[in-house]
């Protein structure tokens, strides 16, 4: 039933396949939420699935949003111990809730801020088994808050971003990113928002229904899966679009109009 | 059209001229500038190595992919980047463009274990991306180390104009593309840019700066506009199949030719038609209803024989046309008129006429009595 009932969010992120290789390998995924429909779920999904226990994965968490003790809690409840996998050195959490950046552009020193961070990412992964360092998930919860703890320098956060983007491509990490979108929708170029898209291999957006609230339906989630292979020229644009409820331990997806 | 891009980049500049230049311009809604660009360096690569273009080498700046990345591409076009006799050049501007490795290096807290850099030969990191003129200088050395001092020319490619223009001002940015392109050993340069990203006057300079600009733009444009409006979603799976591709080419003397094509991205490949096979498509999407809404031949005829009342016959009489303002003895005139007229269109078997009967006696004929003569104003 808990396998069935994430089948499609699974199928559109291609994890449905095989969980080893790590599917997303190498790869970057954006999701975006609204203040009405958060997203966050599908972190914890994503979170989950790479700390399955017939993986090698290891995840990094990095918190702007949230204690340990909140993501402890919600992944004890989909069946996963975030406490017994950070002693196995499979999950690594950042508390950056206090992260304060110095402001300006010369208060940027190794020693405080994001480069700091990004070095604390770098020796954790170089520090790990040869098998795991292949299979590392970065996951920022979230960028909003990042860019605060920048100043509002989004320019600063999105230097971070290609420095974690460096990662994908030595070490074939995964990055997962949460995003707000609505924060955006007063400036007539949502640069920020637009910057991620365009860096998505995998774009994923958490909206409320059109047709407003429902009881039974907590919002729809597009999967636009890029899968774009470059290197051949090739693109196997994939787009899906399902309505999902969360429940207390499982996310329920299926297609509109087919729940009963 | 594709292929005349491709060649104008081949053939370089004409001796006291600029470099030909080219932007490729892309939006979130049509994506597939970077497919483009890696098609044209791809092409221009090939021409390079068979000896058949201007330019004897490519600098390539990578700023949003790794060199590695452009390796494999090249090498899945048949071309060995490693053993081309060093004719391709990548400045790496990804690996590490604000020097955060070495300062943290420097801090202590870092070991130095960059794969990517040596792996790769052929690649240079640039740790400084912000200063443009040190990029200028990095890219000229590049290019002279690749073909040597003389006449001999080279071509460059820049993978993203956006990311040199979150590091630096507009006007620097523009100032390192026109003096790459007004370099003389330069033979052709190409940029990409995400358009959406900037203000639409930063595209503006940088099409200013470039004798060629090819840019995507969707099919099917979202009827409302609105982002991420999710009603239309097969509409955006469309459009991610394939867009328009729109080419402005700047001839020397100021005419500007403008073509258009259709992009399709395939898991082949990319590929390139032309738009009329769109538009024959569109013509068949005239709504099916059950009625004609077209007219015959015949029904063409017919409906231009139809002499409207008022309309000048052209039979070289003066055009009569009552306005209610005739006095009494023109009004006698007015109907022998009217007589001649009547015969004439008797004889006209061919024309049709129209005829009028009132429907009752309420309905009073139109005269010049005044219709609100019974109102005391």
């Amino acid at each position: 039933m808990n396998q069935r009932s994430s089948n499609l969010l699974d199928e559109a992120l291609g994890l449905d396949q095989s969980i080893e290789p790590w599917p997303l390998r190498g790869r970057i995924v954006a999701i975006e939420d609204q203040v009405e429909t958060s997203g966050s779920f599908v972190l914890h999904h994503i979170l989950k699935r790479s700390l399955s226990p017939n993986s090698s994965n290891v995840s990094i968490l990095i918190a702007f949003s949230q204690p340990f003790s909140h993501y402890d809690r919600v992944l004890r409840k989909l069946g996963c111990n975030l406490v017994t996998q950070r002693d196995n050195n499979r999950f690594f959490f950042f508390d950056m809730l206090m992260l304060q950046c110095p402001g300006g552009d010369e208060g940027i020193s190794p020693e405080c801020g994001l480069i700091a961070l990004y070095g604390k990412i770098y020796k954790t992964i170089v520090a790990l088994p040869e098998v795991s360092s292949k299979n590392v998930t970065i996951i920022i919860d979230d960028l909003s808050l990042m860019e605060v703890a920048a100043n509002g320098s989004s320019d600063y956060v999105l230097d971070f971003m290609h420095y974690c983007r460096t990662l994908t491509t030595e070490f074939d990490c995964s990055l997962i990113a949460l995003n707000h979108e609505d924060i955006y929708s007063s400036a007539d170029r949502p640069t920020f928002l637009l910057q991620m898209e365009y860096l998505a291999d995998i774009l994923i957006k958490a909206e409320p229904l059109a047709t407003g609230l429902a009881s039974d339906v907590h919002g729809q989630l597009t999967v636009l899966n890029k899968g774009m292979n470059y290197r051949q020229g090739s693109s196997r644009n994939k787009i899906s679009n399902f309505h999902f409820k969360v429940k207390e331990n499982v996310v329920e997806c299926f297609y509109p109009g087919s729940q009963g | 059209m594709a292929e005349s891009i491709c060649r104008a980049l081949r053939d370089g500049a004409l001796e006291g001229e600029h470099a030909p230049a080219l932007t490729i311009k892309d939006s979130i809604a049509s994506p597939f500038g970077f497919h483009v660009f890696c098609h044209v360096l791809s092409q221009l690569s090939s021409f390079i190595l068979a000896g058949k273009s201007q330019s004897g080498g490519l600098v390539v700046v990578s700023f949003s992919r790794s060199p590695s990345f452009y390796l494999e591409l090249l090498k899945n076009k048949g071309i060995d980047v490693v053993s081309s006799d060093k004719r391709i050049q990548i400045l790496d501007c990804y690996s590490d463009p604000l020097g955060w490795k070495d300062r943290l290096i420097e801090a202590g807290n870092f070991t130095a274990l960059s794969h990517e850099a040596s792996n790769s030969s052929t690649a240079n990191v640039l740790k400084d991306v912000k200063h443009m003129d040190k990029l200028y200088n990095s890219i000229v050395e590049r290019g002279k180390g690749l073909i040597g001092g003389g006449k001999n020319r080279f071509s460059v490619a820049i993978d993203s104009v956006d990311e040199m223009s979150r590091h630096a001002s507009t006007s620097s940015v523009a100032g390192l593309l026109s003096n790459l392109r007004s370099h003389d050993q330069v033979s052709s340069i190409f940029w990409l840019l995400h358009s959406d990203l900037h203000e639409a006057r930063v595209a503006a300079v940088l099409e200013y700066l470039s004798s060629m600009v090819t840019s995507l733009e969707p099919l099917h444009q979202p009827a409302n506009g609105h982002r991420g409006d999710l009603e239309n979603l097969s509409l955006i799976e469309h459009n991610l199949k394939k867009g328009k591709f729109h080419v402005r080419i700047k001839r020397r003397n100021g005419r500007v030719r403008v073509m258009s094509e259709e992009v399709h991205i395939e898991q082949s490949g990319i590929s390139f038609t032309s738009l009329s096979s769109e538009g024959a498509i569109n013509q068949g999407l005239v709504p099916k209803v059950q009625f004609s809404l077209e007219l015959s031949e015949k029904e063409r005829i017919d409906r231009a024989n139809v002499v409207l009342p008022f309309e000048h016959q052209g039979n070289g009489k003066p055009i009569q046309i009552y306005d209610g303002r005739r006095s009494l003895a023109d009004s006698k005139h007015e109907r022998q008129v009217a007589a001649t007229e009547k015969v004439q269109t008797n004889e006209d078997s061919g024309g049709g006429e129209i005829i009028y009967f009132r429907d009752s006696d309420d309905e009073m004929p139109d005269s010049d009595e005044d219709p609100d003569d019974d109102l005391d104003i």
